[in-house]
């Protein structure tokens, strides 16, 4: 672990702890209620979602094609760290649902995107686990086409939602972008930010690993 | 250019000729597919008649599966006999060779839709012939997008184990945008009050996917197929 | 196009897959004449070796030189002066030899394929059957045809991966005449092989791999098979 890894990980621990109190602090949601505090966790982890979802693709296409092999392994920490945020994002989401549409799933828009996202990173990994060897190129492919498809996905889940007569669907909450929010926001970024190049880094240390086991064999 | 397309014709034409000997792909898929719309059709249909507008998403999942079975299938044969190494052996293009495996899909689910749309029809009463040549554009474009992901990820995951499992898997995420526009766009025509224009829209949005992904596939397939 | 070559340079060649060492630093040069021997115990590393030497895999360290160049930079017009026969064959079951030939000399892009192919079978002796499906020949006509695939467009180097399985004894000789031509042509040729007794004589060079090693042994006397067991077992 690194002096910076060690620093991002108090801060975020440090913020984290206390976040419970600043989110108490900010003003009351009238119709949301205590449910819209939810919402100071699930957007920070809704964006690095996306953020991990861009990293493991760009990664993955400067493996493929730049032949660099330190990139695999930040591609395969960022796909980890998208399934993570990805889950956190995909049960807060329906809590949220819960409250203001009464039901747990409504097929929201943003949420369908993320749950079809969250699936191209889950297939990913368990192409990494179960593939054989040879499947670090064969995810690299995997995750570019995931990211190439981000947009497509965003684009068709929307318009298929919106063009069905909705009759229960509360529009977004009208959110002021508060300090509470961006201090949780800056939390879960530090905590990111130390677990993806730890993640990375172990990677690294795998793949020398390797290399000095063989290394040790020819010998 | 003209050696791209030269390689490619050769193994669609090696590919069709394979497939005239057997007919294994053909008749299996086929049989699979009718397996398909029975199997939905006992799910869906109430006292005679299929419940909402289901015969247009019936027809894409019977697409989709029957073209992961196809996409199984073709490049089990290649691997049979460690062909598609032979052909990778070859001092051709490669993204010919990709280029060549596509087509030959596409003329594969294209028979096997021949057969698919009128039983649709025919067993959901849906209106195939209100709008032919949206329907066309939207299984046209449709396919080439389900099958230039498919092929791609067929032909890498030849050598990976458990690839059987591994296709549906990784394919089905990466094609839901096809699915949705191919389901949508089917449903706009087929439904009551039928809008063509938003058939329209969802062709667009196909051939958009098609001409993305058909690129980075070609542009994909040589680095991922060297071991 | 990439100039012809004649020399064939491999230098410290190693593969991994995951933990497993299918080659380690492998280091052997020949010339076009040359019939080199892969020979070693199953899973000693001739097939990767030779699929190495085919650019069909890439090494994880160490380099194959073909003349000057390497696989990365000699691409197809390298391929185009590489023939392989691999363990699996390469042909298609369902379609008959004659058209396993042209389809894979067009792919070669030779504009005589057809001729070719009916001269390639006719040298093998199976010309009458040029029209039957590979899928009712057997291992044995499979595999002369195999060869005479690889050997279509006239390749510099030649790779064989055990092309005396299932060959009964006038097969085994022929094939062991055919090779001599093709030596004394100038191709370079590689095989990996258990048949030592048939291959005794004809090898220029003998490489003995064991866990994915070359074994140092100095020029032996003696028969193949004794020189092979006293490779193998030496520590």
């Amino acid at each position: 672990m690194s002096t910076l890894n060690k620093i991002e990980l108090a801060l975020a621990g440090a913020m984290l702890a206390v976040a419970p109190w600043i989110i108490d602090a900010a003003p009351y949601e009238s119709t949301m209620g205590l449910v819209q505090k939810i919402f100071y966790f699930h957007m920070p982890a809704a964006w690095l979602f996306l953020l991990a979802a861009i990293i493991a693709g760009t990664a993955s296409a400067m493996f493929l094609f730049g032949k660099k092999r330190d990139m695999d392994g930040w591609a395969l920490a960022a796909a980890e760290l998208a399934v993570v945020f990805g889950i956190i994002t995909l049960v807060t989401g329906p809590l949220w649902a819960r409250k203001a549409w009464g039901i747990w799933w409504v097929w929201d828009a943003r949420l369908t995107s993320s749950l079809i996202l969250w699936m191209i990173f889950v297939a990913y990994l368990l192409l990494r686990r179960y593939g054989g060897p040879g499947s670090d190129k064969l995810g690299a492919g995997m995750a570019l086409f995931g990211l190439a498809n981000v947009p497509f996905i965003f684009v068709s889940v929307n318009v298929w939602r919106t063009l069905h007569p909705q009759t229960s669907v509360v529009p977004t909450l009208p959110v002021q972008m508060g300090g509470p929010l961006w201090f949780c926001i800056t939390a879960f970024f530090l905590l990111f930010l130390a677990l993806l190049s730890m993640r990375a880094r172990l990677e690294r240390q795998r793949v020398r690993i390797e290399d000095l086991y063989l290394a040790e064999d020819e010998a | 250019m003209k050696g791209f397309f030269r390689v490619a014709w050769l193994v669609v034409r090696k590919d069709m000729m394979v497939e005239a000997r057997s007919l294994e792909v053909v008749s299996t898929t086929l049989f699979f597919a009718l397996t398909v719309v029975l199997v939905f059709a006992f799910g869906l249909v109430r006292e005679g008649t299929p419940v909402g507008d289901v015969s247009a998403a019936i027809l894409w999942i019977a697409t989709a599966f029957s073209g992961t079975l196809a996409l199984g299938r073709t490049f089990e044969r290649e691997r049979q006999a460690d062909t598609l190494r032979a052909l990778m052996l070859a001092p051709a293009d490669r993204p010919a060779i990709y280029a060549g495996k596509l087509a030959g899909m596409l003329l594969l689910m294209a028979l096997v839709e021949l057969v698919l749309v009128p039983l649709v029809g025919l067993l959901f009463q849906a209106p195939i012939v209100a709008y032919p040549w949206h329907l066309a554009a939207l299984l046209l474009a449709g396919t080439t997008g389900f099958a230039a992901v498919g092929t791609l990820f067929a032909a890498m995951l030849v050598r990976a184990r458990s690839r059987d499992v591994m296709l549906p898997i990784l394919l089905y995420p990466i094609t839901v945008p096809v699915m949705i526009a191919g389901v949508r766009g089917t449903a706009a025509i087929f439904q009551g009050t039928p809008d063509p224009d938003l058939a329209r829209f969802w062709i667009a949005l196909l051939l958009f996917f098609d001409v993305v992904f058909v690129t980075l596939a070609l542009w994909t397939f040589e680095p991922v197929m060297t071991e | 196009m990439i100039d012809d070559f004649e020399r064939l340079s491999v230098s410290s060649l190693s593969r991994h897959y995951g933990r497993r060492k299918a080659l380690s630093r492998v280091t052997f040069t020949c010339d076009a004449g040359d019939i080199v021997g892969l020979l070693g115990p199953n899973g000693a590393g001739k097939s990767t070796l030779l699929a190495i030497l085919g650019t069909l895999l890439a090494p994880s360290e160490g380099t194959v030189e073909y003349g000057t160049v390497t696989a990365e930079k000699g691409g197809a017009g390298l391929r185009a002066r590489i023939g392989m026969l691999g363990h699996d064959l390469f042909l298609y079951p369902e379609l008959t030899a004659l058209e396993n030939l042209v389809f894979f000399g067009r792919m070669y892009g030779l504009p005589d394929a057809p001729a070719r192919a009916t001269a390639a079978l006719d040298r093998a002796g199976l010309g009458e059957r040029a029209h039957d499906a590979v899928s009712g020949y057997s291992r044995g006509m499979r595999q002369r045809v195999a060869l005479e695939r690889a050997l279509l467009h006239r390749p510099r180097l030649l790779l064989l991966d055990e092309p005396f399985t299932g060959l009964d004894q006038a097969s085994a000789a022929a094939l062991v005449g055919r090779l001599r031509e093709e030596q004394a042509r100038g191709v370079l040729i590689v095989l990996a092989t258990h048949d030592l007794d048939v291959v005794d004589g004809l090898l220029t060079r003998e490489l003995f791999l064991r866990n994915g090693r070359l074994m140092d042994v100095g020029a032996g006397q003696g028969p193949l098979r004794d020189r092979y067991h006293a490779a193998i077992t030496a520590s």
